[in-house]
């Protein structure tokens, strides 16, 4: 991480490893000048979501170099398990949230050590057979889920206070945003971080000098599932609604191309693709026939003339620019 | 009991043969380029869709169906020369976006030109159901199973006995020594794409008398393709038939006596047991990394 | 007790020996080097004594412990660390970075503590980063402190591979021709950099083509043909063996 500019412009460290952080928040804080209604909220609400997913999903694809094409099934079961705790059981919404993340976790760990030995498209099959697998179950146990109608979770209620308005959950969605980009920011810049980029460069060379990479691939799964599964929970109790399209391949599929359209090994990449990405079909449902077209368009010309992703490409030619 | 055991092997030979080609098609363009082609399951929609619409415009279908498998491997041939040549030295991950959002992209192409709604074709001799020892078997399923079979047989011979077919298997197993012995290898990838758009436009048509077909119908059976290809073991030919076949029983086997919305799930849990206890499929080589 | 002893190692891969019924024992503070031609099995070596492969059958027995089939990351716990003939370098890091993951080992990895960022650790990402910058400057990489190991060249890089082994504090160290490809000063200066290691404790293990740095430098040393022992000696016996100089005739000057 160190910067290319001269040591007078060079910020404070802790600065430093923040910057993009500080320019989301002050994104954030202004964003709603931009927005006009409630629809505009809602989406911009469920871009929040996705990066939240989308930034844990690059610790795991972009950090430590492994495919998961089946995140979608994490962020889904925190959804439901929200969603049947808040309802069928009453339980409050912030232990309901904890538990699915727990549940999750503990879910992901017991699939990653098997899985995670495997490699490459190996890998790509055994997550994306995960994924299957638990979309059908949730699609099927109709009497638990609700089936394809889908269920909804009651409302999120924290202290008493609950978050009902568009504006409410903007200011809610944005906080969680920050604190899953502050924590990601300082786990890749820590012992952990430095494991899960080694293993990424030369999983050998890690292997050597004494990196358990079985552990840290691991570890990694795990915690970009429960990153899911936290969004998963936020998403059940602002939906409407929430039904198994949420946690199929597509979704998998979509989540993959924001953190690999953003950037990948790139914090603020995620975040950015998880924003562009969630708003294109938006922009795009005038051409409504067209959007398959331009969505499939959009995945090839990005990973074909710029491989490394929006944000480090970008930064690079400023970069670029900036030297002498 | 007898009965219906054959019954549920008849049906999941049927979608078994087609889940083959469609494997097979998966391990061709994986050995000429180590790309897994997410696309494969359009090709089964554009040769089915290709044929519904010629035949509708009056084709006869003997000429419907060369057409459709002509359509197919263009789109094919397209597809490796403007999205996947130009990226050829991506990560894994990389490809991998790129052949889903071609899949995307074919899919949204298809549903703009045919449209929305489910079609279907009518078999190619009849509904007359036959007798195979108390279970019954549409003719059309001898169709799937015979003109899979006759593929395969072709593409092995193929492999093993034309020049062509030697130079793409020596370029997938190292693709440096095959350029400098001259074998170019920009046709190798062009050959497998083709190659393989044509098995997935084939067992389409035949198939499409039986299971139908609409612009969505591709993603499942890119998925189980893929499936079968990794189950056998990627860029083994021999194990991606096998993985298909292998998987129509499975799967024709749960829906039958365990519970149809699971026999998916049962598929793809079986997929995951074969590859924890074989990390590199059924009939894959283990293999050792080099420092 | 000597620190490594290898007993009738043998690797095959498929039908062919690339290690053959190999016995020899490496003393503790001893500069112990292996030659051999190309495909002799020195790398191979290295890796079946670092856990990379798993020995087809024999012994290694490092500290008196069996260890062969060990994970390479339970053998870098034990105190065994290596560079690499063909780099493992993380090139989507820095230089500094690089040798930091030599120090994983003895770094603090609490999760918590990482996400948080709580002071002890920023703390101690300061010391290490420190100590990270010593060993570059050791091993002669002091101008690149703030270099991406991508924009790094091969011979630097080379040496980058033997600070990232030394911040691990290894007991031994094997190099795997840390001078291939290097000019006549940068092979003198790596010359330099093994003999203080060496001072320093520890015990160095030395594949090397320049006969020139192997014989100047080693108390022991072995040599490789066909996967199995040629010669073993000091280097003045190496030196006056006769099979050595049949094998070698002309190259040893
Ligand atoms: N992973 C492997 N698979 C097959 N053969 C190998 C492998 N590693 C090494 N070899 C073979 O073992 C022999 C010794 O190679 P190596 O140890 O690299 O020799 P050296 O380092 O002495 O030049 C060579 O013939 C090489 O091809
Ligand atoms: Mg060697």
């Amino acid at each position: 991480m160190t910067s290319m500019l001269p040591s007078a412009l060079r910020l404070p460290p802790a600065l430093h490893r923040h910057r993009g952080l500080i320019i989301l928040a002050a994104l954030i804080a202004v964003l709603p000048l931009a927005l006009r209604n409630d629809y505009h909220y809602d989406v911009v609400i469920n871009a929040g979501l996705n990066a939240i997913v989308v930034v844990g999903l690059n610790l795991l694809i972009g950090y430590a170099g492994q495919i998961s094409l089946g995140h979608a099934a994490f962020f889904g079961l925190g959804a439901y398990v929200s969603a049947i705790l808040t309802t069928t059981y009453g339980w409050p919404a912030l232990g309901a949230m904890a538990t699915g993340i727990v549940v999750v976790g503990i879910v992901a760990y017991v699939i990653a050590r098997p899985i995670l030995r495997l490699k490459g498209h190996y890998l790509a099959m055994a997550t994306l057979g995960i994924g299957v697998i638990i979309s059908i179950v949730l699609n099927t146990e109709a009497q638990v889920t609700g089936g394809p109608d889908g269920m909804s979770a009651a409302p999120f209620t924290v202290l008493g206070y609950t978050f009902a308005s568009e504006q409410s959950w903007y200011w809610l969605v944005g906080g969680a945003l920050l604190l899953t980009v502050w924590l990601s920011t300082n786990l890749i810049d820590s012992p952990i971080g430095r494991a899960l980029r080694a293993l990424h460069g030369a999983e050998i060379g890690a292997r050597v000098v004494g990196i358990d990479t079985t552990r840290y691939k691991v570890l990694i799964f795990v915690i970009s599932a429960m990153f899911a599964s936290f969004a998963g929970s936020l998403f059940a109790h602002h939906t409407p609604t929430v039904t198994p399209s949420i946690l199929g391949f597509i979704k998998s599929v979509e989540f993959v191309v924001m953190a690999v359209f953003g950037g990948m090994a790139s914090v603020m990449g995620s975040v950015v693709g998880a924003f562009i990405m969630t708003l294109l079909p938006n922009v795009l449902a005038a051409f409504e026939d067209f959007e398959p077209i331009i969505l499939g368009g959009i995945m090839m010309g990005t990973m074909i003339f710029m491989p490394k992703g929006l944000v480090p490409t970008i930064a690079k030619k400023l970069r670029r620019k900036e030297a002498p | 009991m007898i009965e219906s055991m054959i019954q549920f092997i008849l049906a999941g030979l049927t979608s078994g043969a087609i889940y083959a080609l469609v494997g097979l098609g998966f391990s061709i363009i994986y050995n000429a380029s180590h790309v897994i082609n997410f696309a494969q399951g359009e090709f089964i929609v554009i040769g089915g869709m290709s044929t519904v619409a010629l035949l509708a415009a009056g084709v006869p279908l003997p000429l419907a169906i060369v057409l459709a498998t002509l359509v197919t491997m263009l789109v094919g041939l397209a597809l490796a020369r403007f999205a996947i040549q130009p990226a050829k030295d991506a990560d894994v991950v990389a490809l991998i976006i790129i052949t889903i959002g071609a899949s995307i992209f074919l899919r949204g192409v298809v549903q703009l030109v045919f449209g929305k709604d489910i079609h279907s074709l009518p078999a190619f001799s009849g509904e007359t159901p036959l007798n195979l020892m108390g279970a019954t078997l549409m003719p059309q399923s001898l169709w799937v199973m015979g003109i899979s079979s006759a593929l395969i047989v072709v593409i092995a011979w193929f492999f093993n006995a034309t020049l062509a077919g030697k130079a793409m298997l020596a370029t997938a197993y190292n693709a440096l020594a095959a350029r400098l012995m001259g074998v170019d290898t920009k046709w190798v990838l062009l050959s497998a794409f083709a190659l393989s758009a044509l098995l997935g436009a084939v067992g389409g048509i035949v198939v499409t008398p039986i299971t139908f077909v609409s612009y969505e119908s591709g993603i499942m059976l890119g998925l189980k393709g893929f499936s079968a290809a990794v189950l056998g073991g990627l860029g083994n030919g021999v194990g991606a038939v096998a993985g298909g076949l292998i998987l129509g029983i499975v799967e024709a086997m749960s829906a039958g006596y365990l519970s149809s919305a699971y026999k998916d799930a049962i598929a793809f849990i079986i997929i995951l047991v074969v590859l924890v206890v074989r990390p590199n499929g059924l009939f894959g080589k283990k293999g050792i990394d080099r420092v | 007790m000597s620190l490594l002893k290898v007993t009738n190692l043998t690797k095959s891969f498929g039908g062919v020996s690339a290690i053959r019924d190999l016995s020899f024992t490496i003393e503790a503070g001893t500069i112990h080097s292996i030659i051999g031609p190309n495909g002799a099995g020195k790398t191979t070596l290295f890796n079946l004594i670092t856990g990379v492969y798993t020995p087809s059958s024999g012994s290694v027995r490092f500290n008196d412990r069996e260890v062969g089939g060990v994970e390479p990351h339970k053998l870098a716990e034990l105190g065994m660390n290596r560079t690499f003939q063909n780099l493992q370098i993380f090139h989507n890091m820095s230089a500094v970075e690089n040798v930091m993951v030599g120090a994983h080992l003895h770094l603090r990895k609490g999760l918590l503590h990482s996400m948080l960022r709580l002071p002890s650790l920023a703390r101690s990402e300061r010391e290490t980063r420190e100590q990270c910058w010593e060993l570059m400057d050791f091993v002669g990489l002091a101008q690149y402190r703030h270099t991406e190991a991508s924009a790094m060249s091969y011979g630097a890089l080379k040496r980058l591979e033997i600070a990232r082994a030394l911040a691990a504090k290894p007991k031994l160290l094997l190099l795997d021709e840390p001078a291939a490809g290097l000019n006549d000063t940068e092979t003198r200066e790596v010359d330099e950099v093994i003999k203080r290691i060496a001072a320093q404790g520890i015990t160095v293990v030395l594949v090397e083509h320049d006969m020139k740095m192997v014989m100047g430098i080693s108390d022991h040393i072995l040599v490789l043909d066909y996967g199995a022992k040629l010669a073993e000696g000091t280097p003045a016996e190496i030196r006056s063996n006769p099979d050595v100089i049949a094998a070698y005739l002309g190259t040893v000057g």
